[in-house]
């Protein structure tokens, strides 16, 4: 038989109360009922049981999915997939390299242009700006992030290109040209382009985890600087951002996750080119935009097992940045109650 | 002793680093203004009564429209509903009324995966177990991808908004009698019921742009259609084809099928947000 619940009555302040004392084992209550209705509550347990072990399924059929079907590629290739930089689908040679490289550097250059004005708008919100603003601006921060990818990529093609190719590309060469950096025809599209749209669809994500965690921040540590004779950006920077820095990692990488599997946007402004180049003006191509790109015009086993193991790679790669991610946002916003983050 | 030198020194920084997040916010408004901007100048001139009711003409020829697009998402995001929202609600009342354990930590982890696979992967493996095993691409399949894409973002605000419910008003029900299972159902699920909307909303508005996973799922088609194991168009990948199309005629139907996209996401996400603040005022003040 099982133990019955201690169940106090005793009355007592509700702040000193603690959450589970009084929590009531569903199978235990159900030995009371009616034998009709003995049998409900688990049956209603194992209904919602079932529906968090889908959910399970659907994350394990994805693994076993992408691991089943890049098998035949990564016979063939062994570790040289991800080092080989030939891309062949006539001669069947497949590496990866490119698409790596492409992945890594339109997501790198994302972070540099979205960290500073993701930070920067979320300061602005939480400590700078006026309170009748705050809500406005919070929203429309908000609406990037709403806007789908595809939009961002009509955006990309026929207004962001034409401005980088006409004013901002030239004008990168001849001030910063002797960096090798930005050096070629600015075609517009390439990879600063993949990295000016993927900087403005993750600002919205680093700059609310930021505010998330700024707003954590105790009253006390920005009082405390302030009482020392501190200036507002002094205490932002002793006070606000030391506290919060952890959790701001933690929205970089989150942001450096959605930008490393973004597909639409990137496959539409990257130039889809499966090559390496120095310069940020050549079209390049991503892991999860050769697989867009590719897919459905992949004849042959060993094409479609190369641009599954890409995806692999993608899932690996995305897993452990967002994990990492989750980490260090929980690190700082544990302990903190709800409402003081929403 | 601070000098004066310093103190200046000090104030400069701060009025340079103050105006340094004014100019972050401005430039971080601007592409929003700038992409609302554009959608509304280039679309609006597109939009006719054709383009929300008829189907796509052959290509060089002028007219025709995005209604078979439109429609087939609205059937998409059905499919993708009816699978991810009782999947998603389901899971949210197991983490919230019987995952305080090691297996809940373990389904909430997982969630969290989910929420963070990038779509296309998501697209790659509907393909690899629907598409393949129905020899079609299909409404079912781009369904069934957007669908699981929901499930996540459900889960967790649904398993948040019954945490928020007290423990006592689960107490008030259970002390009447009232099975567990039903006090669940419609003591605690009802209260939190607002929330929950909001969450599916939200979920609701995520993918309906999305276009990755439609790409070798519901693929697209320049016809009508309703059933459920044929090739559908979708509105984000008639956006898409068109915009990388070298026809003006089909860059000035992308501009219009955006806008009417973005009226309808933003449309919700607004709705949303303004029923999620007054519940908030209304619950917290």
């Amino acid at each position: 038989m099982e133990a019955v619940p201690k169940i106090k009555f005793k009355p007592r302040p509700a702040a000193a109360r603690p959450k589970e004392s009084l929590r009531i084992e569903p199978r235990s209550v159900s030995v009371l009922l009616p034998p009709a209705r003995r049998f409900a509550d688990p049956a209603f347990r194992a209904l919602v049981l079932l529906c968090a072990i889908s959910l399970l399924a659907v994350v394990a059929l994805i693994i076993l999915e992408l691991v089943w079907h890049s098998q035949m590629s990564i016979h063939s290739f062994g570790f040289r997939f991800f080092i080989d930089s030939a891309w062949d689908p006539v001669g069947g040679n497949f590496g990866a390299l490119p698409f790596i490289y492409g992945t890594l550097v339109s997501s790198f250059l994302a972070l540099v242009i979205a960290v500073p004005l993701a930070v920067g708008v979320a300061l602005f919100t939480t400590e700078v700006c006026p309170r009748g603003l705050r809500g406005t601006l919070s929203f429309m921060v908000e609406l990037l992030a709403a806007i789908p990818s595809v939009i961002y990529g009509l955006w990309g093609i026929f207004v962001l290109a034409p401005l980088l190719r006409n004013y901002v590309e030239p004008w990168l060469a001849r001030t910063l040209g002797w960096t090798g950096l930005f050096e070629g025809a600015p075609y517009g599209i390439g990879m600063l382009a993949a990295g000016v749209i993927l900087a403005i669809m993750i600002i919205p994500i680093v700059a609310s985890i930021t505010r998330e965690v700024v707003m954590a921040v105790p009253h006390q540590q920005r009082e405390a600087v302030l009482a020392l004779g501190a200036t507002r950006w002094e205490v932002m920077r002793t006070g606000v951002l030391r506290n919060a820095r952890a959790g701001i990692a933690g929205g970089i990488i989150l942001g450096l996750g959605r930008a490393l599997g973004e597909t639409m946007a990137v496959t539409m402004v990257i130039g889809n080119t499966p090559q390496i180049a120095h310069s940020l003006f050549a079209p390049g191509s991503t892991l999860a935009s050769v697989i867009a790109n590719e897919f459905t015009e992949a004849t042959g086993d060993l094409y479609l097992s190369a641009l599954v193991e890409i995806g692999l790679a993608l899932f690996i790669i995305t897993l452990i940045v967002n994990v990492l991610a989750r980490l260090l946002v929980w690190s700082v916003t544990r302990g903190v109650p709800e409402r003081a983050i929403a | 002793m601070i000098s004066a030198a310093t103190s200046l020194r000090r104030q400069l920084a701060n009025a340079v680093a103050l105006s340094a997040t004014a100019i972050a916010a401005v430039l971080v408004v601007l592409p929003l203004v700038t992409i609302f901007g554009y959608l509304v100048y280039k679309g609006i001139g597109a939009i006719n009564w054709d383009l929300l009711t008829k189907i796509p003409q052959p290509v060089g020829e002028a007219g025709g429209g995005l209604a078979n697009g439109i429609w087939g998402s609205g059937l998409i995001l059905l499919v993708a509903s009816a699978i991810g929202i009782p999947l998603g609600i389901g899971s949210g009342v197991f983490l919230a009324e019987y995952g305080r354990t090691g297996y809940g930590n373990i389904v909430r982890f997982t969630a969290d995966v989910l929420n963070g696979v990038p779509s296309i992967v998501i697209g790659t493996t509907v393909y690899a177990l629907v598409v393949v095993t129905q020899k079609h691409f299909s409404l079912l399949a781009g369904g069934i991808a957007l669908g699981i894409m929901m499930v996540p973002t459900v889960t967790r605000s649904t398993e948040e908004m019954l945490r928020m419910v007290p423990q006592s008003v689960r107490e008030a029900a259970l002390g009447l009698g009232i099975p567990y299972w039903r006090t669940t159902v419609s003591v605690v699920l009802r209260s939190a019921a607002s929330g929950i909307i909001t969450g599916i909303m939200l979920a609701f508005a995520r993918v309906a742009g999305e276009t990755a996973p439609l790409l070798f799922t519901a693929f697209g088609n320049q016809f009508w259609n309703f059933k459920l194991n044929q090739p559908t168009a979708a509105l984000p990948l008639q956006i898409f084809n068109y915009a990388i199309s070298p026809f003006d005629e089909w860059h000035r139907q992308a501009w219009a099928g955006a806008l009417v996209l973005i009226v309808l996401i933003v449309g919700t996400v607004s709705v949303v947000r303004l029923f999620a603040n007054r519940g908030l005022r209304k619950g917290h003040a």
